[in-house]
């Protein structure tokens, strides 16, 4: 043990865990330390996952037949705009560095908290706000603009979207404030002898997430307000029918949002490097590798939003700029996948649920970056633009990329959160279903996309019929396999579920070297750091195989 | 042509015959650039199906191989990084991914850029349904394309509300129709047939329903087509009702007005003519000439109470012929 953790000696055990240092509602309400801000944004975010889900799923049980029957037309269109704003806004974005970032972050670091407790506590409130506002447009029903809210469709609508737009915009705020908040405590509050090469990659992921959503959130924020602006004082910004111009609200809007869908994966990344190296007892292969791609993910992602436009009508000298640059991507992306299968080499792997989640990572992000070669090929994506290729394609990447990953690092750290096990074979047929349901759901997609099935359509030529009732069924798999993970999970919350310990993976990194659940201020000491945090006891130093 | 919601597209009424046998083959390719582009697309899936073999193959083998043993961890290699290894995974994936990027971008540009003689074809999306002008013989089609074979077409889009795509999936091409400018696209028929042309951006209720058909005729058949849609003028004894449902099916109205009854967007118009409707406003109004009229010109005026005012205005579009044809047609929806 070459980490110098805070002792666990006796009177850690005398010391009540975060959850027992206070007690009320008004303890939580109000509360700075950054796992209880964690805890509540990991059950507000489960809170959505699940609402977000149970729409899909009625989503796909109305495509189950070419016509329209389960649901009317208004509905359909209202399912998938909610579905979409709930599964981006307010579930896969904060999830990672909301629910898991503020947990861990401090715990990672060797810190007491992140560097501007009260701040934390802002950007929950004001991410509750958000929320509540986006569920409003779910009762008054009618937001049926999709989640891009596209012009001037989204200016006419005599629906919900005014009030949906403030929402997002509100919901940005949240995550600047957190992003500032993280980006401050790793420079500022890591502990001593952690250098940036000594950081656990997961810290490095939130760090690249957190500059990310600093420098693209405003843009959303303006966006939105103009469109507000729009509905609301008649001021033409986007509607042609008032001199606006509707393709600028798409630059602005993807200025955004494709930075976003690495504000979402970002943190998967971060995930997977600490399951694949923990629960192979590897070091991780190209540690600086994967630091750094991190990095250059954060910033070529804001000069590829064009590749949402290659149809729009913009010109294509920029369009084919932005297919090069969209290619620019894909390698810092397929390095990182490379180092984490060599991570497995020459590893002793034991295969429990967190690590399950994090192979079938590796299969699912890996199909999804792949198809993302068929839409950055320019010619290819004017044929598969807007059809189920493109659905099926962000699904195996945020849904096989992110959620996939959260859902394996909440097993990992499950026993860290909650001082107890969850529940090892429950987990691992959560897994199997997950990966056949998964699959079954958005393969068939790519199929319907390249035969030229429209997104967001609710009845569809009978054509198309086979393989819209495969995903279906397929969706309903992955339904309960995702079920059977909660309550694989919520057995953990049994007073007769196993107990953890500190450390039940035997990890190197901080989070593992304090009691679990942690004391209120995460250490009994300040930790000091002497090595890597992948530096593991079964490593063979014998041979000097370093390199 | 635009297809009954409650029933679901159906074929017979779309009159697209199904594309491919399989749901796992390519669409046929119609159109010059489109075999070219299923070449780029087989390519890509080939070098997709490679990469994810090696990798996947990897992955799987080293699960198996390193699997944990019962006795207890054993030693794991002490690899941490290896310069040589990491330089080829970044070089080779990117000189695959530069010539990928250039064989894309060279098919691209034939695909934007149409021979200058491009026969000329006007689109205007709107909710929900295409109309398709002819500017040489002033010919007008509502959701449906007819298109010469092997003659280059070029087409001029824009929209008259929210933003809309016209797709033909069998030509690979695919251009959105925006409000307030005009965009392009062109192709070149080479398969005669009849295929669906689709609504590919979101465009609100019946975006689903936005589907048309692109009849690809010969040179003779396509002359002769235009003449026929050049009018839709009342023919030698023919009743000013049948007239008028000529008019009601070619402008598209049954997309949102139903003639037995069901409700869809706009209210149904069977048995309507002489009955009272109450207005959003509370007040009543009797259907007659005037108001059909009126309906027509200024949609938004009169909104029955329950709907969304929705219609696009028909001003300019409709001869007074085709006006007194429609009122007659809604006269005998008994």
């Amino acid at each position: 043990m070459s980490q110098q953790p805070a002792t666990q000696d006796s009177h850690s055990s005398e010391e009540p865990n975060f959850y027992r240092a206070k007690s009320g509602l008004m303890s939580w309400l109000f509360t700075v330390d950054h796992k209880r801000l964690g805890v509540m944004y990991l059950a507000s975010v489960l809170l959505f996952f699940f609402v977000a889900g149970f729409l899909a799923i009625a989503l796909r049980t109305e495509l189950f037949t070419p016509a329209q029957d389960f649901v009317s037309a208004a509905t359909y269109n209202q399912l998938f705009t909610l579905h979409g704003a709930i599964m981006t806004f307010l579930f896969i974005i904060p999830a990672t560095p909301g629910a898991l970032g503020n947990i861990l972050l401090p715990l990672m670091l060797g810190a007491k908290d992140v560097a501007f407790p009260r701040l934390n506590l802002l950007s929950f409130w004001i991410y509750s706000v958000a929320a509540v506002m986006l569920l409003c447009t779910l009762l008054l029903g009618g937001l049926d603009t999709g989640w891009t809210f596209y012009t001037p469709y989204s200016v006419h609508t005599g629906s919900a979207a005014g009030l949906a737009a403030l929402g997002v915009f509100v919901a940005g705020f949240s995550s600047i404030l957190t992003g500032l908040n993280f980006v401050v405590t790793v420079h500022r509050m890591r502990a001593p002898g952690q250098s940036w090469d000594r950081m656990p990659l997961f810290v490095w992921a939130i760090y690249a997430t957190a500059v990310i959503q600093i420098l693209a959130t405003p843009v959303l924020a303006i966006t939105v307000l103009l469109v507000a602006v729009e509905r609301f004082l008649g001021i033409g910004i986007f509607d042609p029918a008032m001199g606006g111009d509707p393709v600028l609200f798409q630059h602005f809007f993807w200025f955004y949002s494709h930075p976003a869908v690495y504000i979402m994966i970002l943190p998967g990344f971060g995930i997977i490097s600490e399951l694949v190296t923990v629960h192979s007892r590897k070091h991780i292969f190209g540690y600086k590798a994967i630091a750094l791609s991190s990095v250059a993910i954060a910033i070529i992602s804001f000069i590829v939003w064009g590749h949402h436009l290659f149809v729009s009508g913009q010109s294509e000298l920029i369009g084919v700029i932005f297919s090069f640059l969209t290619f620019a991507v894909a390698v810092p992306t397929a390095i990182k996948v490379f180092s984490w299968v060599a991570t497995l080499y020459g590893g002793s792997i034991v295969y429990n649920t967190p690590m399950w989640y994090a192979l079938m990572f590796l299969w699912t992000f890996t199909i999804g970056g792949l198809t993302g070669l068929y839409l950055a090929t320019i010619s290819v994506d004017v044929h598969l633009h807007d059809t189920y290729f493109v659905v099926a394609h962000f699904h195996y990447v945020m849904m096989g990329g992110l959620a996939i990953s959260f859902v394996g690092g909440l097993f990992h750290w499950w026993p860290k959160i909650t001082g107890r096990f969850y529940n090892e074979a429950l987990g691992k047929l959560s897994a199997l279903l997950v990966f056949i349901g998964f699959n079954v759901t958005f393969g068939t997609q790519f199929f319907l996309g390249h035969q030229g099935m429209p997104r967001r359509y609710f009845a569809y030529l009978p054509e198309y019929t086979t393989m819209h009732q495969i995903s279906t069924i397929g969706s309903w798999i992955l339904a309960l396999g995702l079920v059977i993970a909660g309550i694989s999970l919520a057995m953990a919350l049994r007073k007769s579920a196993p107990k953890a310990g500190p450390n039940p993976w035997n990890a190197m990194s901080l989070e593992w070297q304090t009691a679990s659940p942690p004391i209120e201020h995460n250490f009994h000491d300040t930790p000091h750091v002497t090595c890597s945090p992948y530096d593991f006891p079964e490593i063979d130093k014998s041979g000097g195989g370093h390199h | 042509m635009i297809l009954n919601l409650l029933l679901g597209p159906d074929p017979a009424l779309l009159g697209t015959p199904q594309m491919s046998e399989s749901p796992f083959s390519l669409l046929p390719a119609a159109s010059t650039n489109a075999q070219e582009l299923d070449n780029v697309y087989l390519f890509i899936t080939a070098l997709c199906a490679i990469s994810f073999v090696i990798l996947i193959g990897a992955q799987i083998y080293f699960m198996v191989k390193y699997k944990k043993p019962a006795s207890g961890h054993r030693k794991t290699s002490p690899l941490t990084h290896s310069g040589k290894l990491e330089f080829w995974w970044s070089f080779i994936p990117a000189v695959l991914l530069i010539g990928l990027f250039a064989w894309g971008e060279t098919l691209y540009m034939k695909m934007v850029a149409p021979p200058d003689d491009a026969l000329q074809i006007r689109v205007t999306g709107q909710k929900w349904f295409w109309t398709v002008e002819y500017p040489d013989s002033g010919a007008k089609l509502t959701d449906e394309i007819i298109i010469p074979i092997n003659v280059p077409v070029k087409l001029t889009l824009t929209s008259n509300d929210v933003i809309h795509s016209f797709y033909i999936p069998v030509f690979r091409q695919k251009k959105d129709a925006v409000p307030g400018r005009y965009t392009n696209m062109w192709f070149e028929a080479t398969k005669v047939g009849v295929y669906p042309l689709f609504c590919a951006e979101y465009c609100g209720d019946q975006h689903s329903s936005m589907i048309g058909t692109a009849k690809v005729v010969s040179m003779e058949d396509f002359e002769a087509a235009i003449e026929e849609a050049s009018r839709i003028v009342q023919l030698p004894n023919e009743p000013l009702p049948d007239y008028g449902a000529r008019v009601f099916a070619k402008r598209g109205c049954e997309s949102c007005h139903s003639v037995d009854g069901t409700t869809k967007t706009g209210p149904s118009l069977k048995g309507k003519y002489g009955a009272q409707e109450t207005l959003a406003d509370g007040s009543t109004v009797t259907i007659d000439d005037n108001y059909i009229r009126e309906s027509l010109m200024e949609p938004n005026a009169k909104i029955v109470q329950g709907f969304a005012p929705q219609m696009p205005s028909f001003t300019g579009q409709l001869t007074d012929e085709q006006i007194v044809g429609l009122i007659e047609y809604i006269k005998s929806l008994k």
